[in-house]
């Protein structure tokens, strides 16, 4: 981002980018506040949500409360509705804070009342501001019920309308990262924590700028259309055999299903953070595992130099997968037509105010539709055999039926005891 | 020693055992089972032969065991057959009525079956049963003789049951083996609903279910008729092999297991109970879970059902059975399959008794018999009527009889 910019305004003054971090509801309240301790230079956190109350406890810096007419400061009880509305609500003020920003990050956990309702409108009034918005988001424990689950999933399909990219995190994979013992609270800070984390490598990718450099439009290209399924990681190691070590975590990391989302995911942005002592060798001994487990993937790899990280290596991944069921191609047409205007002229994030979501998709030739319609076929059969993986050794049981002519019923081999293909297990 | 050639017998070469019954036609033009012999079977997997040389053993054993029972000497049999590669369908023919007045004659009743058994089966497969339904006549439906009856169009439809040739005649081969005639091969499940549906209750529509050792045999009667027919090479020994497999005890005691303890539910009374199978047979002693036993099996026994269920569903067949559903075989044994059944199927479901055959000894009234007290039985019919052709009397009903019958 921060070369577009400063290419696009002023090429020959650098020109510091003003990053500002909005924290929605609860779960993002504390996010921010995590994130607000761990000490970024130059971002503006600022918390907001329904509930004063729990507002009060919250160590971000900045904190207002949202709707407080509506809600009269006694949060919005789960409802999106009523926290879209008080978000509506202070419009005004939501506006002059973001101004002047140029990238917005939205935290939120998805599901509850503020963050559900309040971080679509966030994320529309920062663009018309002319921000680039990225949201990162939590979605429900299951255990939190399909009501919750229903509604961050509404709240993550508006969300996606408005914002220029946004990252999931499923909270339900926390669990493999928990053990037994963790508490409801501590479950509840990795969560915060991993948000933090994500946040602060993303901005540690945009504003930095890198050897190989990642900026806001490769961040965009991952992400765009395909938000439902973007996953990240990080993971940061010291020492000799750091690249390795590096490289090990990312594929056993739960966030990524132990390098389960690397092979289905079809874009892939790197982001390498390391300190003056990196070596090329290193890079490729981290870059290549990656390459093996995602062959077809579009990557986009960044690498920075930090004396910071001295002695240290810090990869930020970002994964996305490509959803049949996405948006209409039509929309992804003009998004990319959007970004590309950004590219080159800073009037277009001016006119980008005009909101796209404003304008009905536009008419796509023939073409265009059959170029597109093209291009999602070779997706899908390029992700197909992706999908096709090396077959575990699998030793089917079938006992004394080993010799005798399969019983094939709908494509099932009846043989094979039906407590084992219905996997029910015997604890 | 009684006349050979009056006594019937019945054959039914089954996974788990083999069964021989022998009947005799009494004055009524009944059927009466006078003997019956059985024998353990090593040679057949999945209801279909795999050793022939064990099964012929076995079904000498069988025969043998018979003979002495019933006190005659066995030359023929009436063989059942089954395995995964008997199937049944319908067909449909019809035919223009060509006389003049638009009368149909006997003529056109035989075109028009005829027609219907112009079917196209699978190259290596063979017709075991050509059985033929209701006439329809114009848009008439549902009649049982349209012979003198007016219409431009005569039209019937036939359930074909058909299987793999060659792997009838292993069966057939090993009976002939032993120098015994093969009257006819019969398709056990039809033996089965032979042997336990009254004529109410194929006039009502029922499901009869034979949960064999190997496979498991479905034939489903409507108004009186065959409407489908259908093998699933699945049955008890699947459920023993699943009990081996999932509590990791050897085949002989999971079999065991499974008749003592088996179940069709996982009820309360099972629940985190365990036993101890103790180590008779020189096998070690070890610690069951009952509810993983029971569990194993209702899921097994579920899933039969429900994909027979999901198959007569399909056909539309499940509103036309309102006798309800039969259970023989061994898998009758199985205590809760009637309730199982019921739930499944939704509709009443019963133990299937072979209560259709007159005279039987209640000893023999064993679900695990009414396949090869059903071949009986078909075969009875069959000789009754050779027998009626020959009596001066009916003669008109007779001639009906074999042209549409045949």
């Amino acid at each position: 981002m921060s070369d577009q910019t400063e290419r696009l305004e002023k090429p020959a003054v650098t020109k510091k980018i003003l990053l500002k971090v909005f924290g929605l509801g609860g779960a993002g309240c504390n996010a921010a506040g995590f994130a607000s301790q761990a000490g970024f230079d130059g971002v503006d956190f600022m918390a907001a949500n329904t509930d004063a109350q729990s507002l009060e406890a919250c160590v971000a810096p900045a904190k207002f409360v949202l709707g407080a007419n509506q809600t009269r400061g006694l949060g919005a009880g789960g409802d999106p509705e009523l926290g879209r509305a008080a978000a509506e609500e202070d419009i005004e003020k939501i506006r002059s804070l973001c101004d002047g920003a140029d990238i917005v990050f939205l935290l939120a956990g998805l599901g509850g009342g503020t963050g559900t309702g309040a971080a679509p409108v966030f994320a529309r009034v920062a663009r018309e501001k002319g921000a680039l918005v990225l949201a990162l988001v939590t979605l429900p424990f299951e255990f939190e019920g399909a009501r919750r689950q229903l509604q961050a999933q509404s709240g993550l399909q508006q969300l996606k309308t408005h914002a220029d990219a946004v990252i999931c995190l499923p909270n339900q994979k926390l669990f493999k990262m928990l053990d037994e013992n963790t508490s409801v609270l501590e479950g509840f800070k990795i969560s915060n924590a991993l948000l933090a984390d994500g946040l602060c490598g993303i901005w540690r990718m945009l504003t930095q700028t890198g050897l190989i450099n990642v900026d806001f439009a490769d961040l965009c290209s991952v992400t765009r259309g395909r938000h439902a399924a973007s996953f990240f990681a990080t993971a940061e190691a010291t020492g000799d055999k750091r690249a390795e070590q590096v490289s090990e975590k990312l594929l056993a990391h739960p966030l990524l299903d132990g390098g389960q989302v690397l092979n289905e995911s079809d874009s892939l942005l790197v982001s390498i953070v390391g300190g003056p002592e990196m070596t090329m060798s290193e890079i490729h001994k981290l870059m290549e595992p990656l390459h093996r487990q995602c062959e077809n993937a579009h990557i986009i790899f960044g690498a920075a130099i930090d004396p910071a990280f001295a002695g240290r290596l810090s990869v930020t991944l970002i994964a996305s997968r490509k959803r049949q069921e996405e948006e209409p191609p039509a929309f992804k047409g003009l998004l990319a037509d959007k970004l590309e205007s950004m590219q080159f002229l800073d009037t277009a994030v001016q006119e980008k105010s005009t909101s796209r979501f404003g304008a009905p998709p536009p008419e796509l030739s023939e073409e265009k539709k059959e170029q597109i319609m093209r291009g999602q076929t070779r997706a899908s059969r390029k992700k197909l055999s992706r999908m096709q993986k090396e077959l575990p050794l699998e030793i089917i049981f079938k006992g004394r039926f080993e010799k005798s002519d399969p019983t094939i019923r709908n494509g099932e081999d009846l043989d094979v005891p039906t407590y084992i293909r219905r996997g029910v297990p015997l604890n | 020693m009684f006349d050979s050639s009056s006594i019937i017998v019945g054959l039914e070469i089954g996974t788990s055992k083999i069964c021989a019954v022998v009947g005799e036609i009494n004055a009524t033009n009944g059927l009466n089972i006078i003997g019956l012999g059985q024998a353990r079977s090593r040679g057949v997997r999945k209801g279909e032969i795999a050793d022939a040389a064990l099964a012929s053993e076995d079904v000498r054993n069988a025969i043998v065991e018979a003979e002495q029972m019933a006190n005659a000497e066995i030359r023929s049999v009436y063989l059942g057959v089954t395995g995964n590669h008997v199937r049944g369908f319908n067909n449909h023919g019809v035919h223009p009525v060509v006389s003049a007045d638009r009368e149909i004659t006997i003529e056109d009743t035989q075109d028009v079956v005829k027609n219907a058994k112009a079917i196209n089966l699978p190259i290596d497969n063979t017709v075991v049963h050509a059985i033929r339904q209701l006439f329809q006549v114009d848009s008439q439906l549902g009649i049982q003789n349209p012979i003198g009856m007016y219409g431009a169009k005569v039209e019937v439809d036939v359930h074909v049951v058909h299987g793999h040739v060659d792997r009838l005649k292993n069966s057939i081969a090993v009976v002939r083996g032993l120098q015994l005639e093969v009257e006819e091969i019969v398709f056990t499940g039809l033996a089965s609903a032979l042997a336990l549906l009254s004529n109410e209750q194929k006039e009502l529509g029922s499901l009869v279910i034979d949960v064999g050792a190997g496979a498991t045999e479905y034939v489903v009667y409507s108004d009186g008729i065959i409407k489908h027919t259908g093998v699933l090479a699945v049955g008890g020994d699947h459920i023993s092999n699943d009990l081996a497999y999932g509590l990791k005890v050897p085949l002989k005691r999971a079999e065991l297991l499974k008749i003592e303890h088996g179940g069709s539910f996982v009820d309360e009374s099972v629940k985190g109970k365990t036993i101890s199978s103790d180590g008779e047979l020189g096998l070690p002693s070890k610690i069951i879970n009952l509810e993983h036993l029971r569990r194993i099996m209702s899921l097994r026994l579920e899933e039969t059902f429900e994909l027979i269920e999901t198959e007569l569903s399909s056909l539309g067949l499940l509103d036309r059975m309102r006798a309800g559903v039969f259970i023989c075989g061994g898998g009758a044994r199985i205590p809760g399959i009637q309730i199982l059944a019921g739930n499944i199927f939704q509709m009443p479901a019963f133990l299937g008794k072979t209560n259709s055959i007159s005279g039987l000894k209640s000893a023999l009234d064993q679900p695990e018999f009414a396949t090869a007290i059903g071949l009986a039985k078909f075969g009875s019919l069959q000789q009754k009527r050779r027998r009626v052709v020959n009596l001066a009397d009916g003669i008109r009903k007779t001639i009906t009889e074999i042209f549409t019958r045949k």
